[in-house]
């Protein structure tokens, strides 16, 4: 392949039709689900989208080994068993996953960190799909590079599986800045911009007048609880995915129903107070500074 | 001589912000609607884009479901795009368990009739209230309106492939839906043919 690809601008799969799906996310929560019992409860808690795979995050972690694409038996029985829209995760580099998911009728393909990556130097070509593909980043740069790759929606990384909100922060925050550092600066100096962020120059300028990524950006990876997700709104993400943080918490219906109660008021302390109360243990946490390096997820992918 | 209209965006989760801009290009004034005060400061309402079962479920969790079938019985002008087309409804098939709508428009919708996000797209469609150029329709697992009572216009059908002749627009008088988005496109012709049914419906009231 010597020509990049793009999207095709009639029918199915055009760039209107990928970015435009994350846009109906938007100030929703995507949960986390293992089986189609789980997936039903997240869809009667109200979440947007379920996000199918073979062991949350948190599992991962405890039980090691390699982490791969779910098994499309589990993948089937979760979009037979709810009608919100099903995303699923591949590893990243690894396309012959994301074939086999866009061949089970999957909503949107996340190829993620969480996995176990299948390639070290590059991540899916995106625009050979009909499926849009959501990404994680921790930075704009990376979250340019993935958007010029295909992604029709970026998520922050943070890091998945702790029940530690901290990195979700920083990745929050290190987006806000870059795009704010942008929008500060004479058109001349935008091509040096691209070059620091490793980006083409037509993104970071388009992001420069904008003032927002091309794309709709949610957070993810150690969000826990409603006020989790309502700093993670306030921080400037346009929805929540969670992970382990209701399947691992004592009580997972109304732990979920909170967190998408406090998503859409999350600049409201009253209602975040009141959805807050009650909820029973929150999942255990793992703090992100007592995970040794090689173990931190949010680090692979480049 | 203009009238300045308020037109609110229900904001419990969707695509809120492109609604507001879409009005506002369409030269109407917009703010977000979560709570029963600021429905009741609104002379018309959009419920735009997103997932049907979440917005049904948070107005009724927050408590608006009943304020918003109120205002949309005494002839508040409603436009509903997608999932808002699925709000308005009155007959809903395909829905989830227990899910409810506000209805108002005397129409069967079924939900995600075209089917899954692979079979998402868009297409041109001709729309006479709309002039003489062609919309581009964004259908994003996308209702359509199965059944339409006597009172509803019906305003586009779907032109091409194996759903041809389905009812992806439609108007029963102050209520307006769409399966698509024009709030995706940049083309405001929709939001401005909403603005002057929320105009026209405050001239008859004063």
């Amino acid at each position: 392949m010597t020509e990049q690809q793009t999207a095709p601008t009639s029918g199915t799969g055009t760039t209107r039709v990928k970015r435009g799906m994350a846009e109906m996310l938007k100030g929703g929560v995507i949960m986390d689900v293992v089986t189609a019992e789980q997936a039903r409860i997240a869809e009667d808690a109200g979440a947007v989208a379920v996000m199918a795979l073979e062991r949350v995050p948190a599992d991962i972690r405890a039980q090691g080994g390699v982490s791969r694409m779910s098994d499309p038996d589990m993948i089937d029985s979760i979009i037979e068993a709810v009608s919100v829209p099903v995303m699923a995760k591949a590893r990243i580099g690894h396309f012959v996953e994301a074939q086999v998911l866009q061949s089970l009728g999957v909503d949107y393909v996340d190829e993620s960190e969480v996995l176990t990556p299948a390639d070290y130097a590059n991540h899916i070509d995106k625009w050979a799909f009909t499926v849009p593909f959501v990404c994680g980043a921790t930075n704009l740069g990376e979250a340019l590079r993935r958007i010029t790759e295909g992604a029709a929606m970026i998520r922050s990384k943070g890091e998945a599986g702790t029940g530690d909100v901290s990195n979700a922060t920083t990745h929050m925050r290190t987006l806000r800045a870059e795009i704010n550092r942008l929008r500060s600066m004479e058109p001349d100096e935008l091509y040096v911009a691209a070059k620091e962020l490793q980006a083409p120059h037509d993104l970071v300028r388009e992001v420069a007048e904008t003032g927002k990524l091309p794309v709709v950006l949610f957070t993810a990876g150690g969000i826990a609880t409603p006020a989790d997700a309502a700093m993670m709104m306030q921080l400037g993400a346009e929805g929540v995915f969670v992970g382990s943080g209701i399947f691992k918490s004592g009580n997972p219906a109304q732990r979920a129903e909170a967190i998408v109660k406090a998503t859409t008021f999350h600049d409201d302390p009253d209602v975040v107070a009141k959805v807050s109360r009650g909820l029973g243990e929150a999942m255990v946490g793992i703090n992100v500074d007592d995970i040794p390096q090689p173990h931190r997820l949010a680090e692979r992918g480049w | 001589m203009t009238t300045t209209a308020t037109i609110g965006v229900l904001a419990v989760q969707g695509d809120v912000r492109e609604h507001l801009q879409a009005l506002e290009r369409g030269g109407a004034r917009a703010t977000t609607v979560r709570r029963r005060s600021e429905l009741e400061a609104v002379d018309g309402l959009v419920v735009p884009g997103g997932e049907s079962t979440t917005m049904d479920k948070l107005v009724r969790v927050f408590e608006l479901q009943q304020p918003l079938r109120e205002r949309i019985a005494a002839g508040l002008p409603v436009y509903g795009s997608c999932a808002g087309m699925i709000m308005l409804a009155d007959r809903l098939a395909d829905g989830a368990p227990g899910q409810q709508t506000l209805g108002g428009m005397d129409i069967l919708v079924r939900r995600n009739a075209f089917g899954r996000q692979l079979d998402s797209f868009e297409e041109d469609l001709h729309i006479r209230e709309l002039g003489g150029e062609p919309v581009r329709a964004v259908f994003i697992r996308a209702p359509w309106v199965e059944e339409a009572g006597p009172t509803v216009e019906v305003l586009a059908r779907v032109e091409h492939g194996p759903a041809t002749g389905r009812i992806v627009a439609a108007r029963q008088r102050n209520l307006l839906v769409t399966s698509f988005h024009p709030e995706v496109t940049g083309d405001h012709r929709v939001h401005r043919l909403f603005a002057d049914i929320v105009r026209e419906s405050l001239r008859e009231r004063s």
